[in-house]
């Protein structure tokens, strides 16, 4: 199972934990599961459409999905799954 | 106008005078420092257009000479900083900030000779860090998963580990913070709207803009509205603003000098940023588009409830700070 990092704004949804491990073979079923460990969390993830939300940021192994195939971005056991705010705060 | 501005000799101050209509011509300035602040309000025509009878303005903080509202704060910090002999020879000056703040401090430290350290959060964008070592500013990263308040924790360690090293400001808590706004925006929004301004609204960074700005506005005018504006939801993309219910409080906020407070959605923001390139010409940040569409839903209420109004809010900065690495930047490092 690859291992999924939490920014402090979701750890809410993760019982504050800020690593958790989840399957899947690529970043839409990641995040499927992610969903069903923790109801809510992906809908702040990804909008109405299912598209990744504007400000947000996945990365597989410090690349960019965006960069990549997107939600079909294949996911191994061994690769760290990273969600980012696009931004920094205040 | 351009043909008398370039010719060899140019005209007598008068004559110059007349050609630039009626406009008055700035006052030529010994430092950068001096064209910090006092900047233009524009109307914002095509927006305000949804109510009758309310005006919207935005207050266009992108002209201060570092390109952003936090000039005025920056400004003020160092310089009542130096006043107060805080950063003494040999001191470096060490804040976090999440860009425009540290733009404005490595602008001010270069103008005045004072050295800048700042820790900022590593995802911040490239150009920022870019823009801040240009003026000759250390830059020190913390960790990008844990925001802007990892960055302030950090700051605050150095500061505590390596006192004679650096002197510490904390914008958050920093008097001289909203002080810049109560001295400096509020006069200015006073003076340009001849008092006729009802509602002030700004959104809550370090909550020094719309602290200062609306303490001072109360006192002129008791009766106008000054409205906060926070993200809906601590999970936002709207940089530079704080939703304050799960982030590190800071000191200088008063809820007591606020009306009310709006909660903004990150795409209302985005979207509006986008709608004031596009329709007023005006290219600002993701911050400046949640000012206006708090302002517009503000001039909404007032339209609704049959209310003339006139609506100041700040456009922040500008638009093109915001390229990367949303888009441009294809790889990351950290």
């Amino acid at each position: 199972m690859a291992s999924i990092h939490i920014p402090p704004a979701l750890r809410k949804y993760t019982q504050g934990e800020e690593e958790v491990s989840v399957g899947g073979g690529n970043v839409a079923e990641v995040l499927r599961n992610l969903e069903s460990k923790y109801p809510g969390i992906q809908e702040r993830i990804l909008d109405d459409s299912g598209a990744v939300r504007r400000f947000v940021n996945i990365f597989v192994a410090d690349e960019d999905i965006r960069f990549l195939d997107n939600l079909s971005t294949a996911v191994k056991d061994s690769d760290e799954v990273s969600i980012v705010p696009a931004i920094a705060g205040g | 106008m351009n043909t008398v501005l370039q010719s060899p000799a140019p005209p007598a101050g008068a004559a110059l005078a007349l050609s630039l209509g009626k406009r008055s011509l700035r006052t030529p300035m010994g430092s950068v420092l001096d064209l910090v602040g006092n900047t233009p309000l524009v109307r914002l025509t095509r927006i305000e257009v949804e109510c009758p009878g309310v005006q919207l303005w935005g207050k266009a903080e992108f002209c201060n000479p570092g390109g952003s509202v936090k000039d005025r704060a920056a400004s003020r910090i160092i310089r009542d900083a130096l006043a107060r002999g805080d950063l003494r020879d040999g001191v470096r000056l060490l804040d976090s900030t999440s860009g425009n703040t540290g733009i404005a401090y490595s602008m001010v430290g270069a103008a005045l000779g004072v050295p800048i350290t700042l820790v900022m959060p590593e995802n911040v964008s490239i150009p920022r860090k870019q823009i801040t070592r240009t003026y000759g500013t250390e830059l020190v990263f913390s960790d990008p998963m844990e925001g802007s308040d990892g960055a302030i924790l950090l700051a605050r360690k150095l500061a505590t580990e390596y006192p004679d090293r650096y002197y510490y400001p904390n914008q958050y808590a920093n008097d001289s913070n909203w002080l810049a706004h109560y001295d400096g925006t509020a006069m200015e929004i006073w003076a340009q709207t001849h008092g006729t301004v009802t509602h002030f609204v700004t959104g809550v960074g370090t909550s020094g803009t719309v602290i200062g700005t609306s303490r001072r506005l109360h006192e002129l005018n008791p009766a106008i509205r000054c409205i906060a504006m926070q993200p809906d939801d601590a999970w936002h993309g709207l940089e530079g603003l704080k939703h304050i219910p799960s982030s590190l409080v800071p000191p200088i906020y008063d809820e007591q000098v606020l009306d009310e407070t709006i909660w903004m959605p990150t795409d209302e923001g985005w979207d509006m940023s986008e709608r004031l390139a596009r329709e007023e010409a005006l290219f600002v940040g993701h911050s400046s588009g949640a000012n206006v569409a708090a302002a517009l839903r503000i001039a909404k209420r007032c339209c609704a409830a049959g209310q003339e109004g006139v609506i100041v809010t700040v456009l922040c900065d500008r638009g093109e700070r915001y390229f990367g690495p949303l888009v441009w930047e294809k790889h990351y490092v950290w």
